[in-house]
């Protein structure tokens, strides 16, 4: 695509106005999801989960602990799912991939200088292939807020489809750093770049920035998607990432892509929530509804 | 997958209903000497509460009380009056699930509503006017100005308390007392208000609360020693207002209906503005003076503006009002659905084309689904009468002028809506629209500190702000 | 030699910056104090009255989408132009029974009166507007718009009453259909002549002469009519304002009014209407 049809089809889209999008978010997340329905909706959060580490400090001991925690959530309860999968920098892909065995769980990576993405291209795909040759199922990649924020959406394109072509039958997960693209029309604008740049899915934000995710940046990427598969027939997946660590969080996020995407994804192949502490919420809330008293920190594992 | 919400209704024990309501008079809840009449759940037809119809005789002894309490109250030190409005508005807000559980039980609106909208800005009205009460040298009408007296009130179904707050805030804020008449078919909060002016301790006959029907509303404005009328209802009884207390000294404040433009430019930001035009038109199940009845689409996106907004109606929640994940609550009454019905009959019979959102209609209770007419034209008369429910009529238009002209072409003037992303658009239609509120890029927001009141046959006077508070003091005009 | 005979004025109506007669034909007899014939005048009728309410609807958009600067310089005009034709005025109000220093005490009043009004142009809507802080992410903000066409029935004060009730209207924007004093009619006309000589657009200001009691019903019931001045208004003025009630006209009821002393700001406030705007504040 050149850069002036890119151009036209970027600045083409509809704006947003932030305060009605912020309200819209605020009134889904009134929705109050009680007794089968929440424990569904937590059943399905936790199949969603990246269950995530992406610290300097990462040892391969950490990197099993998650990947053992991902298999089996909660050790007291054979009926828990399992997350979706285990996120991780490249150069522990094959320590996850090994705990994890066959169990149908995938280990995605970060990868393109995660998380600031200030890197050349060929190192880029270099740490993209790195990590796919390593057993990797799924690449998050970053775009180049830089190049974004600059206008030069040429170049965030081609180095998406340079990483998804890196990725061969990897999927690409495209972050966008909302928190430093800063405006939901930028935020609209990244969704559509990504996705026709061969996107699997878009993802909010690294996690190493505040704001992260929040529900109306998710929200509008939801209408992205939806508008997306109306206007393409293909179907995009949304990671919000980042700062979702409660039960009622994650079920408000469940009840936005319900009444905005709608059910098709309502899945862990197009929804994923990026997040490590969030799981254990989760399950605490899970025990409750099972045993109906709450249940307490100790009662859950921490990783 | 589908994800199915479990029913989350809100509990109805806080409310504690009696079997029957006197009328609060002079401080003290007293036996009409009239008739009573049922108040029901419009969801369910259930009988809450017998009350009372105030007859003429009930009024005046209420408009004696006012009287009598007007010296003391209007001569009390504004800073005084304050405080008593500081407690209503702290005793709403301490009792306001009591009253958004009551609200949505007799008015059949969702709790989401009445819990998240109606309450708090009751609250919230009665805070802002407290602290004008002594601060009205401050109001731009001279150093020192007078209440006027006695203010007849007359309030409608739609937003019960609100309204109430609406007009007894300011009223009380400037020194006046109050006779209030409560739509017949939502009297019950009002009710519990007294209470909670008992409980601040408010002085005797500073507010009387009468409930009853027209009747009562009528004698309520016609009574001698009123001086003050605030009517929100049907332009039809507005005029009729108007003509009651022509060549008398009454002042007036008129809010009346509506059939608001809500126009959407092609450089909309069109997921808001669906949500705009939902929320315009939707909320309140369409019961609102205000509410965006009119459609205007630029004929380059009415295509996607359609699409988008029918599958939004389709995630629309229609049922028991007091789930909280209701969106849709049940119509007033009977009577008013039957109006919805005559309408639509209409709209069917001129040749627009219907399409409702598909919601299951439960048993009991009046309903009507979110409904939404196209090929509408201005000669439509669902194109120009207030339905006063959910149902959307959509024109289109082709310039900003083309838009204008539809939209002002109508003898009510009330609000209007713009969405276009081009700020100097924004400011030339809010400028050319004749309508006293003009929302752009959002629609339905009040706020106390913001005036609300129409043009032309949408009536006259302001609610809300500094312009509100002068309605119920000399020297503003009307 | 025989004397000159004085050319004297036809007596016309003022509708859309022209001088009609009445569409009916009829006239009436201006008299002097002591009535003695002063002129015949022409009898406004309901349809006159009609045409006056079509003229002044389509001047008011113009009118009010001029700049208040330019509002304010036109009105600004009409007190020159009187002033240039003060004598007049004078010898016109003492015709009907004011004394030397009476008349030339309300011309002096009315010019000035008139630059009055002229100042508030480009000032009203700061004082009668004002931005709301309201407690969510809005700019809100409430501003005085034109009524729209303003029916005046004059007041028995025959300069300075017609021109206290006339401008206030005129100066927010609104375009204005006056009925002069029946008993004192002839200053109306040479208003007129002063406005059609100033920088009035046509339509902007209308003056009919002729009985208020006639001409008023019309202009009460007028369905294109959004306020009346009933301050010269007879004793229907309760029927006036019963007619007003069809399409809720704005009414200024009669009351006792003193137009010597600097009126208030209520005749201002009362043609307009607040209109509020909101829009979200983002980014």
């Amino acid at each position: 695509m050149s850069t002036e049809t890119l151009r036209t089809l970027l600045n083409g889209l509809p704006g947003v106005d932030q305060v009605g999008l912020e309200a819209r978010a605020a009134s889904l997340g009134t929705r109050s999801i009680k007794t089968d329905s929440k424990k569904w909706a937590i059943d399905l959060a936790i199949s969603m989960v990246d269950l995530t580490t992406l610290e300097g400090a990462d040892t391969p001991g950490k990197v099993r602990a998650l990947a053992s925690k991902a298999k089996n959530p909660d050790p007291t309860d054979p009926t828990c799912p399992a997350t979706a999968a285990v996120c991780v920098y490249p150069d522990l892909v094959a320590v996850a991939k090994q705990t994890l065995g066959a169990a149908p769980i995938n280990v995605a990576a970060v990868a393109t200088a995660f998380p600031s993405g200030r890197a050349a291209l060929d190192i880029k795909l270099a740490d993209t292939q790195d990590a796919v040759e390593a057993g990797a199922d799924e690449i998050d990649m970053v775009i180049d807020r830089g190049a974004f924020l600059a206008g030069d959406y040429t170049r965030v394109h081609e180095e998406i489809v340079a990483v998804k072509e890196a990725c061969g039958p990897a999927h690409l997960k495209v972050i966008f750093e909302t928190g430093e693209l800063q405006t939901y029309d930028n935020v609209r604008k990244a969704s559509w770049l990504a996705m026709d740049a061969g996107a699997d899915f878009i993802k909010t934000s690294t996690g190493k920035i505040q704001p992260a995710a929040t529900l109306p940046v998710t929200l509008l990427m939801l209408e992205a998607v939806r508008d997306y598969r109306l206007a393409t027939g293909k179907q995009i997946g949304v990671k919000p990432a980042g700062g979702i660590r409660t039960s009622k969080d994650a079920i408000k996020y469940l009840v936005v892509v319900n009444e905005i995407a709608g059910e098709d994804w309502l899945s862990p192949d197009w929804f994923r929530f990026g997040a490590s502490t969030l799981l254990n919420d989760l399950l605490l809330q899970r025990q409750k509804l099972t045993t109906g008293a709450y249940s307490g920190p100790d009662y859950v594992t921490l990783d | 997958m589908a994800f199915e919400y479990s029913p989350a209704p809100e509990s109805r024990s806080i409310v504690d209903l009696k079997s029957s309501y006197g009328l609060f008079i002079d401080g003290e809840f007293v036996e009409g000497t009239g008739s009573t009449f049922k108040s029901i759940s419009p969801s369910t037809e259930e009988v809450l509460a017998e009350v009372t119809e105030g007859s003429a005789a009930d009024v005046d002894r209420a408009v004696k009380a006012a009287r009598k309490a007007f010296g003391p109250w209007s001569k009390m030190p504004g800073g005084e009056r304050a405080k008593y409005l500081y407690r209503i508005a702290r005793i709403v807000a301490e009792r306001s699930r009591e009253f958004a559980v009551l609200e949505t039980l007799d008015n059949g609106k969702p709790i989401k509503e009445t819990r998240d909208v109606d309450i708090p800005l009751v609250s919230q009205w009665f805070f802002y006017y407290a602290g004008w009460a002594d601060k009205l040298a401050y109001a731009g009408l001279g150093p020192n100005p007078k209440p006027l007296g006695v203010a007849g009130q007359v309030i409608p179904w739609n937003f019960p308390l609100m309204m109430l707050a609406w007009k007894v805030a300011p009223a009380l804020a400037a020194g006046n007392t109050v006779v209030l008449k409560p739509a017949e078919t939502t009297p019950l909060t009002a009710l519990l208000f007294a209470e909670v002016c008992q409980q601040a301790d408010l002085p005797r006959g500073v507010v009387n609360i009468v409930t009853g029907a027209g009747a009562t509303g009528q004698a309520v404005v016609e009574h001698p020693d009123v001086d003050k009328v605030a009517f929100t209802g049907s332009t039809a009884v507005g005029k009729a207002i108007a003509r009651a207390i022509a060549g008398t000294d009454k002042k007036a404040t008129l809010e009346l209906g509506g059939k608001a433009a809500n126009i959407v430019f092609a450089d909309a930001p069109l997921d808001q503005a669906v949500e705009g035009i939902v929320n315009g038109i939707f909320f309140n199940q369409g019961h609102v003076c205000c509410a965006g009845s009119r459609l205007l689409v630029q004929e380059s996106v009415y295509d996607e503006v359609l699409e988008r907004l029918k599958r939004r109606m389709s995630t629309l929640r229609l049922g028991d009002p007091l789930d909280k994940n209701t969106d849709i609550g049940a119509i007033n009454s009977a009577e008013q659905l039957a109006r919805i019905k005559a309408l639509v009959k209409v709209g069917d019979d001129e040749g627009a084309e219907r399409w409702s959102a598909p919601c299951e209609i439960p048993d009991n209770g009046f309903w009507f689904a979110p409904t939404v007419f196209t090929g509408v034209s201005q000669a439509h008369r669902i194109a120009r009468e207030e339905i006063f429910g959910p149902v959307l009529s959509v024109l289109t238009f082709r310039t900003p002028s083309e838009a204008i002209e539809k939209a002002n072409n109508t003898p009510y003037g009330l609000s209007a809506g713009v969405w276009t992303e081009k700020g100097s658009r924004i400011l030339a239609m809010a400028d050319r629209l004749r309508a006293g509120v003009v929302w752009a890029n959002t629609f339905n927001q009040f706020d106390p500190a913001s005036p609300f009141g129409g043009y032309q046959e949408s009536g006259y006077g302001r609610e809300g702000g500094r312009h509100g508070l002068a309605a119920y003091l000399e020297g503003a005009p009307s | 030699m025989s004397e000159r005979v004085e050319v004297r004025k036809t007596h016309k109506l003022y509708i859309g910056g022209a001088f009609p007669r009445s569409e009916s034909g009829r006239t009436f007899e201006a008299l002097d104090a002591k009535g003695t014939f002063l002129a015949n005048m022409a009898k406004g009728s309901r349809k006159d009255a009609r045409d006056a309410v079509r003229a002044a609807r389509s001047a008011q958009s113009g009118w009010a989408g001029r700049t208040p600067y330019n509002r304010g310089q036109v009105i600004y005009r009409i007190a020159e132009v009187m002033e240039d034709r003060r004598d007049q005025l004078v010898e016109q109000l003492r015709a009907v029974g004011s004394t030397p220093k009476q008349a030339s005490t309300a011309v002096d009043l009315t010019v000035d009166r008139i630059v009055w009004y002229a100042g508030w142009a480009d000032k009203f809507v700061q004082v009668l507007g004002n931005a709301n802080p309201v407690s969510s992410p809005f700019f809100n903000l409430s501003s005085p718009e034109p009524t729209g066409v303003v029916a005046v029935l004059a007041p028995s004060d025959p300069l300075l009453g017609l021109v206290s009730t006339i401008l206030p209207a005129v100066v927010t924007g609104n375009a204005v259909v006056v009925v002069a004093d029946e008993s004192a009619p002839i200053p109306a006309v040479t208003l007129a002549e002063i406005l059609a000589t100033s920088d009035v657009p046509g339509g902007v200001i209308n003056v009919l002469t002729g009985s208020a009691a006639e001409i008023g019903p019309w202009l009460a019931s007028h369905m294109d009519v959004n306020g009346i001045d009933l301050a010269g208004a007879g004793d229907d003025a309760k029927d006036l304002e019963i007619a007003s009630a069809e399409n809720l006209k704005r009414v200024r009821r009669r009351a006792a009014e003193d137009w010597t002393a600097e009126p208030d700001l209520t005749r201002l406030a009362q043609w307009t209407e607040t209109k509020t705007v909101w829009h979200p504040i983002g980014v």
